[in-house]
C-alpha cells in the first residue's frame, strides 16, 4: 500500500512540476523501474501511472519520452523510430496534450555548433512525429545544446545519453 | 561605473624631462636601448623594478602601496617583464623629484625602473605621476606623465601607468586598462547556473550583469564598451537580448526571425550585428541593423552557419560552417556571396574570430579528442595551436592582438570551466582569477 501511496505521490508531483524546467522527467526514471517491479501487487491499472495508457506517465515512460543520436547525427535510428511511432500513436489519442521538442548535444563540440546541432535533432524528430499525423500547431522546437547535460561523466557511457531530443508534453500553451 | 569621471589630463612633468623624454618616444627609433620584441620566438623577460609610489600627502598614503602593486602586476602577468623583489632594493626613493641613484639599480640588475607619486588634490582627486628610466643609459623613456580621477578609480589609474611602460618597452598598445565580460558559472556540471559578469581584464571589480534564472550564453562587447549583446532564453528559447553596461538594463531585440537566434557579434561600427538564425534543421547567418530592425539574410545552405565575426573594417565577416560535411572556417564579403574555405587541417573549426590587428583569425580547434586555440592567418596559412586540453573553447583577442582569452573546462562529473588566457605565440598560458566558474569571454576595447 505504502507504494502505492508512493506512485500516487510521484504521480501527483509530475502533474504540479509540468513545465518548468528541462529534464524534469530524469527522477522518474528511477521510480520508473519501481512501478514495473510491483506492478503484478496491484491486479488493477492505477490512474496515472505508468501502466495508464492515458497517462504522461505511460508516455514518458512506457513509451519513452526521449530518442538518442550517433556521435554529431540527427538521423534517426530504427529504434528511435519505433519511440516516435509510438509517441505519434499517443499524440494523437491524447488531443489535450502539447509537445515542445528538447534537442540537445554531449560536451564535445563548440557552443554554437552544438546549438545548431540540437536544433537539428529536435527538428528531425518533430519532422517525425509531423509525418506520422500529429499536426505541427501541437509542438514547438528548442536547442539546448551541450547545456543541459543528464549524464555528467565525461566518458561515451554519459555522452550517448546527453544526445538526446526529449519530448516534453503539457496540457496548456506551447510558450 | 568606475570613477572616471574626469577625462585623464595627460601632461608632461616640466620643460627639462620633456627634453629628454623626447628622445625616447615609443617606437621612435631603432637604436632605442630597451625593446622587448613581443613577436621573437623566445624572450628573457626583462628585469624591473618599481619601489612603492612616493606618497605626497597623509591622504595618498593608502593609494601609493595599491598603484605600485597592480602596476608591477600588469607587466610581470604579461610574462615580457620580471619584477625585482623589493628587499633587494638598494635605494629608496623618497621624492619623486630627486635625483635617481642608476647605480644602485644596475647593481641589482634592474633594466627599467618605474618611479611614481601619489597626491590627492583640493578637490579629494588622486593625482598620479609616474617616470620610466633606462637604468643602463640613465635616461628616461618616454615623458613623465600625470593622471587625475577620482579615488575610486585607484586601480584605472594603475593600468594606464602598466599600458605606458608596456607601450614604451614594446612599441605595442597596452590592454591593461580594459574589460571583460563573461559567463560565470556555478554548480554541477547538470544543473549549472549561469549568470552574466563583467570585470577588469584581471578579475578585479566584478560585477554580475543578470541574474540566474535563465541560461545566458556567450556575451559580446560592443566596440565602445558600452553595451553588450548576448543570448538568453528568458523567453523559453535562445534569443539575442542587448544589454546597457552603464544602467545594467536589458532588452530582447525585435524581430529575428527563425525558431531560435544566438552567436551575436556587433559590426566595427556598433550599428548592426550579425548572428545565426534557425529555421526547421537549418542555421543560416543574418545582419541586424539595430536602429531599423531590418534584418538580411547573409546565406541560404541548408547546413549549419554560425559564430561569425567581422573584420575590423567590417568589410567581411569570417564564420564556421558544416557544408562541406565537418565543421570548417570560411571568409565571405559582410554583403553575402561566395564564401571561400580557409581551415584545411585535420580535425574541426569552430568559433573563429578576426583579430583587431585584421592579419588573424583565432580560433577553436577539434581533433583527435581534443580541444586546442589556435590562430591563423586569414588566408588560413601559418596555423599555430598555442593550447592543448580535454575542451579548450571561444578565444576573444585583447584589444592590441596580441593576447587571447578563453574558457577551459575540465574532464568529468565534477568537471567546471574556467577563464585562462595565453598570448600569441603559445606563452604565459594562466588562469584569470574569478570567484566562481567561467566560460565565454569578451575582451572589451582598451578605456
Amino acid at each position: 500500500m505504502k507504494t502505492l501511496i508512493n506512485a500516487t505521490l510521484m504521480v501527483a508531483l509530475l502533474g504540479a512540476t509540468a513545465c518548468t524546467r528541462a529534464d524534469r522527467f530524469d527522477d522518474m526514471n528511477g521510480a520508473g523501474s519501481g512501478f514495473d517491479a510491483n506492478a503484478g501487487i496491484n491486479q488493477g491499472i492505477i490512474p496515472g501511472s505508468a501502466n495508464d495508457p492515458r497517462s504522461p506517465a505511460y508516455f514518458n515512460q512506457t513509451i519513452g519520452d526521449r530518442v538518442l543520436f550517433a556521435v554529431d547525427q540527427s538521423t534517426l535510428s530504427p529504434e528511435a523510430q519505433r519511440v516516435l511511432d509510438g509517441q505519434a500513436q499517443w499524440l494523437m489519442t491524447n488531443n489535450d496534450y502539447l509537445a515542445v521538442i528538447e534537442g540537445h548535444a554531449d560536451e564535445q563540440g563548440t557552443r554554437e555548433y552544438n546549438l545548431a546541432l540540437g536544433a537539428r535533432r529536435a527538428n528531425a524528430v518533430m519532422e517525425y512525429l509531423v509525418a506520422k499525423g500529429v499536426a505541427q500547431n501541437r509542438m514547438r522546437f528548442v536547442s539546448y545544446g551541450k547545456e543541459r547535460p543528464i549524464e555528467v561523466c565525461s566518458q561515451e557511457a554519459c555522452y550517448a545519453k546527453n544526445r538526446r531530443a526529449v519530448t516534453v508534453i503539457s496540457i496548456g500553451s506551447l510558450s | 561605473m568606475l570613477g572616471l569621471g574626469h577625462v585623464f589630463k595627460l601632461g608632461t612633468l616640466g620643460a627639462a624631462v620633456m627634453a629628454v623624454g623626447l628622445l625616447f618616444q615609443p617606437a621612435a627609433s631603432s637604436a632605442q636601448p630597451l625593446r622587448i620584441e613581443i613577436t621573437e620566438g623566445v624572450i628573457e623577460p626583462m628585469p624591473f623594478a618599481a619601489p612603492a609610489f612616493v606618497a605626497e600627502s597623509a591622504a595618498a598614503q593608502n593609494f601609493a602601496q595599491e598603484l605600485s602593486q597592480v602596476v608591477s602586476s600588469d607587466l610581470t602577468g604579461t610574462g615580457l617583464f620580471r619584477e625585482i623583489p623589493r628587499d633587494a632594493h638598494i635605494s629608496q626613493i623618497t621624492s619623486f623629484q630627486s635625483p635617481v641613484q642608476f647605480a644602485d639599480w644596475k647593481a641589482i640588475n634592474a633594466q627599467v625602473l618605474i618611479t611614481g607619486a601619489a597626491d590627492v588634490n583640493a578637490n579629494g582627486q588622486l593625482v598620479v605621476k609616474f617616470r620610466v628610466y633606462d637604468v643602463f643609459s640613465g635616461a628616461e623613456v618616454g615623458q613623465g606623465m600625470q593622471f587625475v580621477g577620482t579615488a575610486d578609480g585607484v586601480r584605472r589609474m594603475a593600468h594606464k601607468v602598466a599600458d605606458q611602460v608596456y607601450s614604451r618597452i614594446t612599441g605595442e598598445t597596452g590592454y591593461f586598462d580594459s574589460r571583460v565580460v563573461f559567463v560565470s558559472e556555478s554548480g554541477p556540471k547538470d544543473q549549472r547556473a549561469k549568470r552574466l559578469a563583467i570585470m577588469d581584464y584581471d578579475g578585479a571589480n566584478l560585477q554580475y550583469l543578470t541574474g540566474s534564472g535563465a541560461i545566458v550564453l556567450a556575451p559580446r562587447f560592443s566596440p565602445d564598451g558600452s553595451r553588450v549583446i548576448y543570448t538568453s532564453y528568458q523567453t523559453g528559447e535562445p534569443r539575442i537580448h542587448v544589454l546597457n553596461v552603464g544602467d545594467v538594463q536589458s532588452r530582447i531585440l525585435p524581430a529575428q526571425g527563425g525558431m531560435m537566434s544566438f552567436a551575436p557579434r556587433f559590426a566595427p561600427n556598433g550599428q548592426s550585428l550579425i548572428y545565426s538564425a534557425t529555421t526547421g534543421s537549418n542555421t543560416d547567418l543574418f545582419r541586424m541593423d539595430i536602429g531599423s530592425g531590418q534584418v538580411t539574410q547573409l546565406t541560404t545552405s541548408p547546413s549549419i552557419e554560425t559564430a561569425p565575426s567581422f573584420s575590423p573594417d567590417g568589410s567581411q565577416i569570417v564564420f564556421e560552417s558544416d557544408r562541406s560535411g565537418t565543421q570548417q572556417l570560411y571568409i565571405m564579403s559582410t554583403s553575402g556571396g561566395e564564401p571561400r574555405r580557409i581551415s584545411f587541417g585535420e580535425g574541426r573549426y569552430g568559433t573563429p574570430v578576426w583579430s583587431p590587428r585584421g592579419d588573424m583569425i583565432a580560433f577553436t580547434k577539434q581533433n583527435a579528442g581534443r580541444f586546442h586555440i589556435g590562430v591563423m592567418r586569414t588566408d588560413g596559412s601559418e596555423e599555430r595551436l598555442l593550447t592543448a586540453s580535454f575542451l579548450d573553447e571561444g578565444p576573444t583577442w585583447a584589444p592590441n592582438g596580441r593576447v587571447l582569452m578563453f574558457a577551459r573546462e575540465t574532464q568529468g562529473a565534477s568537471g567546471s570551466s574556467a577563464l585562462y588566457s595565453v598570448d600569441i605565440s603559445g606563452r604565459n598560458l594562466k588562469r584569470v582569477q574569478t570567484p566562481a566558474g567561467g566560460s565565454d569571454p569578451s575582451w572589451g576595447p582598451l578605456q
